[in-house]
């Protein structure tokens, strides 16, 4: 086992090596660069090559592409993300302020969806059929139907309409106030844990009903075995195994990808960085925000195939 | 006698002061204001940067050497601030300003005319390797000098009609001496001003928040005991939190869907301040592009657009709605709608003028169907309804137009390289003055903003011209004269609609004046919350 997680963890290397080259290349190709993002976008009447040209050489893009990527690649190698090509502020700075925020919401939003998806995932299972069933299957199609960001919409505007108030637009950290923190962030998770809690309820259901269909389930309850002992000890433990695959990647996700959520709610977070990042072409902070996420994602499925053999005795890795 | 004159004067103060407290007049002190800003900057140098997400929570902290009178609606009229009174010489070259004393910076040191004079020399002769924005918008500046602690003088190489209005800007926060010569770049990074308020944080991405100055020099400003701008870029978020009473007011301005929407759930809660705005989307033709070069494409295409029937439709789905030349309508050296109304594209008969513009595409050999591109930047408001509107309006003299939606960032680096047919170019100053609103319509050659890449010796001529003349009778008529070539004998451009301000905010604030420009009166020392 140790073994095995030496060679995942030394395979990741790689990964991020190929992730860190082909964002690298594709943010170079798209048209534009921060300085003409800065200079040219604000309807400036006097604009001055001089003023470009000095930026440019000052941020290093007037440096040919081979001697800007053996910099960055050297810089990544030192764990150095460099300085934001858009504030001049180091990098893992900028992130760090964000992280709190998002890590925050992800983790909320993973445990509202965890919470949902597999009680009621299990009980329409269980319920095959009936309007138990039915009423599961409604509310996570229409999980699956409505983005989290419409969802954000509807639960700002009736909170105006019923109680004329907004959740607060400065975050405050849990420790600082918790129920300041909580006025503003259990909203988003809501919204972003009930459209995650959709695949996930479905997953459960789906995997549940094949489970339940197993010859070892039919003979546990013809040894006699209650009910709820056999749902809990044998069917959920084989049918969480794929739902377990969903949360965990949607968590990676969530780390960086609620962009437009975070818009609605005006939540500081990564996701917003990210777009403010590649609008302002500030290729330094896109770069690292790339390898944040894909890092993110190839740990996730790291821990997921640990937890697998922790959920599932009969899986062995070498 | 005399008791019966005190008491009518008596009377008469009493009648003059009761019902200013009564309607809530007097200033109140207190409160903190909280607003949304829409963007962030990249860094606090007014001097580097030029977007109104910096002048709006950064502002405050600064003192220009003039500034534009909080009062003034129409945004021009120029005020003292750090300087106290100007005189100008009669060959109207030098421009002498009597700096204000006892102004202190937030670190307790006296501001005197080397700080004014540092801060000039920043903006207009930076040392080397470090670049200016602003270095080209006083290129008729010689030297600035500061003889002594109260005097700054300021040579130019000829008259200007425009200097006053320059020194104007917003973005020319007084600095301190010492720290630009220490470090040019000190004030990227750092905030320490005269201004009405001290900073005390910036939270990246969040917010920033600021404090009254208690030994500001204009005694009993401000009324705030501080300010909180938050950053939120979504525009329906920045309306929930000035309907959910969480701010007070956004100063950039709002829609005019989001205007009758808090008007009818806050009600009198929100007062609304409208102004014409300082901006104006129109459209660049490339002249280097064929059919484009020909005049007479040019004039059919401004010939085709109703602009009357656009402002009355589109002015009430989007931010435009005045029909306008080369200058704000209302403001000095605007146009009467009357003499705008002679213009090509500008005539009230549609039909006569749709009649026209088929006649010289004919004339010219555009045949009918003719299909082009229109290039179009990827935001909303106003661009989409606009570019939507302008194919429209093309295709009723029987062009084929299509569309092309290009990515914010990426679309000046398009224009620049000459990679379209026609576009959509936008024209927006802090104060309405024509050497600013107009230079980016003269020759390629000295104006890189000139995507089209037009040369007109005759329109250089006429801004020169306009530019020098301190006499704003003569001004005025070379601005039309500069307006008519450019709009209807050589049509370079053709403007779309006047942007349109709309400030609904809560009626709790007192003491800010909408003006033609976002980027006014964010100074904040006038702004004061009734309880």
């Amino acid at each position: 086992m140790i073994v095995y997680i030496a060679k995942r963890l030394l395979l990741m290397i790689p990964t991020l090596i190929g992730v860190a080259i082909l964002t690298f290349v594709l943010l170079r190709v798209v048209p534009g660069d921060v300085v003409e993002a800065r200079y040219l976008t604000q309807g400036n009447q006097f604009q001055s090559q001089e003023l470009m040209d000095l930026e440019r050489h000052k941020l290093g893009l007037d440096q040919p592409l081979w001697k800007q990527f053996t910099t960055y690649m050297a810089g990544l190698a030192r764990l150095d993300f460099g300085l934001s090509m858009w504030t001049g502020a180091p990098i893992t700075e900028e992130i760090k302020l964000r992280f709190v925020l998002s890590l925050q919401v992800a983790i909320m939003a993973s445990i509202i969806a965890t919470l949902l998806a597999i009680p009621l995932g299990i009980l329409a299972a269980v319920k095959q059929d009936t309007w138990v069933d039915y009423a599961v299957r409604v509310f996570s199609i229409a999980g699956l139907a409505m983005p989290s960001f419409w969802l954000g919409i509807l639960m700002i505007l009736c909170m105006l309409l019923v109680f004329h108030w907004v959740p607060p637009m400065v975050f405050t950290p849990l420790w600082v106030s918790p129920s300041e923190n909580l006025a503003q962030l259990i909203w988003p998770a809501l919204a972003v844990g009930y459209r995650y809690s959709a695949v996930s309820t479905r997953m459960m259901r789906s995997s549940m009903l094949e489970v339940l269909r197993e010859d070892y389930i039919r003979t546990a309850r013809a040894k006699g075995l209650w009910l709820k002992l056999v749902l809990v000890r044998h069917a959920v433990k084989n049918a969480i195994l794929p739902v377990i695959t969903v949360l965990g990647l949607e968590f990676a996700f969530l780390l960086g990808g609620l962009v437009v959520t975070e818009q609605v709610f005006n939540l500081n977070g990564l996701g917003l960085l990210f777009v403010e990042s590649i609008s302002h072409r500030d290729y330094t902070m896109t770069q690292a925000l790339v390898l944040l996420v894909a890092a993110a994602t190839v740990l996730a499925n790291f821990v997921i195939d640990i937890a697998y053999a922790w959920v599932d005795p009969r899986i062995h890795y070498r | 006698m005399s008791l019966i004159r005190s008491l009518f004067a008596l009377v008469a103060t009493l009648a003059l002061a009761v019902p200013t407290t009564v309607l809530g007049q007097q200033p109140h002190y207190g409160g903190e204001l909280v607003f949304p800003v829409p963007s962030e900057p990249p860094s606090y140098d007014g001097h580097r940067e030029e977007t109104f997400g910096l002048i709006h929570p950064i502002a405050p902290f600064y003192n220009t050497l003039l500034r534009v009178d909080p009062n003034d609606k129409s945004g021009v009229k120029p005020a003292p601030s750090l300087a106290e009174s100007w005189t100008v010489s009669p060959d109207g070259k030098t421009y002498t300003f009597k700096i204000r004393t006892g102004v202190k910076f937030h670190d307790g040191s006296d501001m005197t005319a080397k700080d004014i004079k540092a801060s000039y020399d920043h903006i207009i002769f930076p040392p080397p390797g470090f670049g200016s924005i602003r270095k080209g918008q006083y290129a008729d500046v010689e030297s600035v000098e500061a003889p002594n602690a109260t005097t700054v003088v300021f040579k130019l190489k000829h008259p200007s009609g425009s200097f006053i209005a320059s020194l104007l800007s917003p973005y020319n926060f007084i600095y301190k001496a010492d720290i630009l010569a220490k470090d040019p770049h000190w004030y990227e990074t750092h905030i320490m001003g005269t201004g009405p308020f001290i900073f005390v944080e910036h939270v990246k991405g969040s917010h920033v928040v600021g404090k009254k100055n208690p030994n500001y020099w204009d005694k009993g400003k401000p009324y705030l005991d501080g300010f909180r701008a938050i950053f939120i870029r979504d525009s329906a978020a920045q309306v929930a939190a000035v309907r959910g009473e969480r701010a007070q007011i956004q100063f950039r301005g709002f829609t005019p869907a989001a205007r009758d929407d808090l008007k009818r759930t806050l009600g009198d809660k929100i007062t609304v301040q409208e102004s014409p705005w300082d901006c104006i989307l129109y459209v660049s033709i490339n002249h280097k592009k064929k059919p484009f070069d020909d005049p007479r494409v040019r004039r059919a295409l401004t010939l085709a657009m109703d602009r009357y029937q656009a402002s009355a439709a589109l002015s009430k789905i989007a931010i435009v709605k005045d029909v306008a030349g080369v200058q704000v309508p209302g403001t000095p050296y605007a146009t009467p709608p009357d003499d705008l109304a002679k213009l090509a594209g500008y005539w009230r008969d549609i039909g006569k003028s749709r009649a026209e513009a088929k006649r010289l595409l004919k004339e010219a050999g555009v045949p009918e169907g003719f299909a082009f591109t229109f290039s179009n930047r990827g935001i909303p408001m106003p661009y989409e309804p606009l570019g939507v509107w302008l194919i429209d309006q093309w295709r009723q003299i029987g062009l084929n137009v299509t569309q092309k939606v290009i990515e914010p960032a990426a679309y000046f680096g398009v224009l620049r390289k000459g990679d379209f047919e026609t576009a959509m170019d936008f024209q927006c100053g802090y104060i309405v003055e024509p050497d600013l609103d107009m230079y980016r319509f003269t020759s390629a050659s000295r104006n890189p903003a000139n995507y089209g890449g037009y040369e007109d010796p005759v329109l250089d001529k006429l801004y020169d011209e306009q530019s020098q003349s301190t006499s704003p009778e003569d001004r005025k008529k070379i601005v039309r004269e500069f307006e008519k070539r450019l709009l209807d004998e050589q049509a370079h451009v053709l403007m779309t609609l006047q942007w349109h301000r709309i400030i609904p905010h809560s009626s709790k604030l007192h003491g800010w004046q909408v003006t033609p420009s976002h980027y006014l009166n964010n100074t904040l020392d006038t702004v004061w919350l009734s309880p």
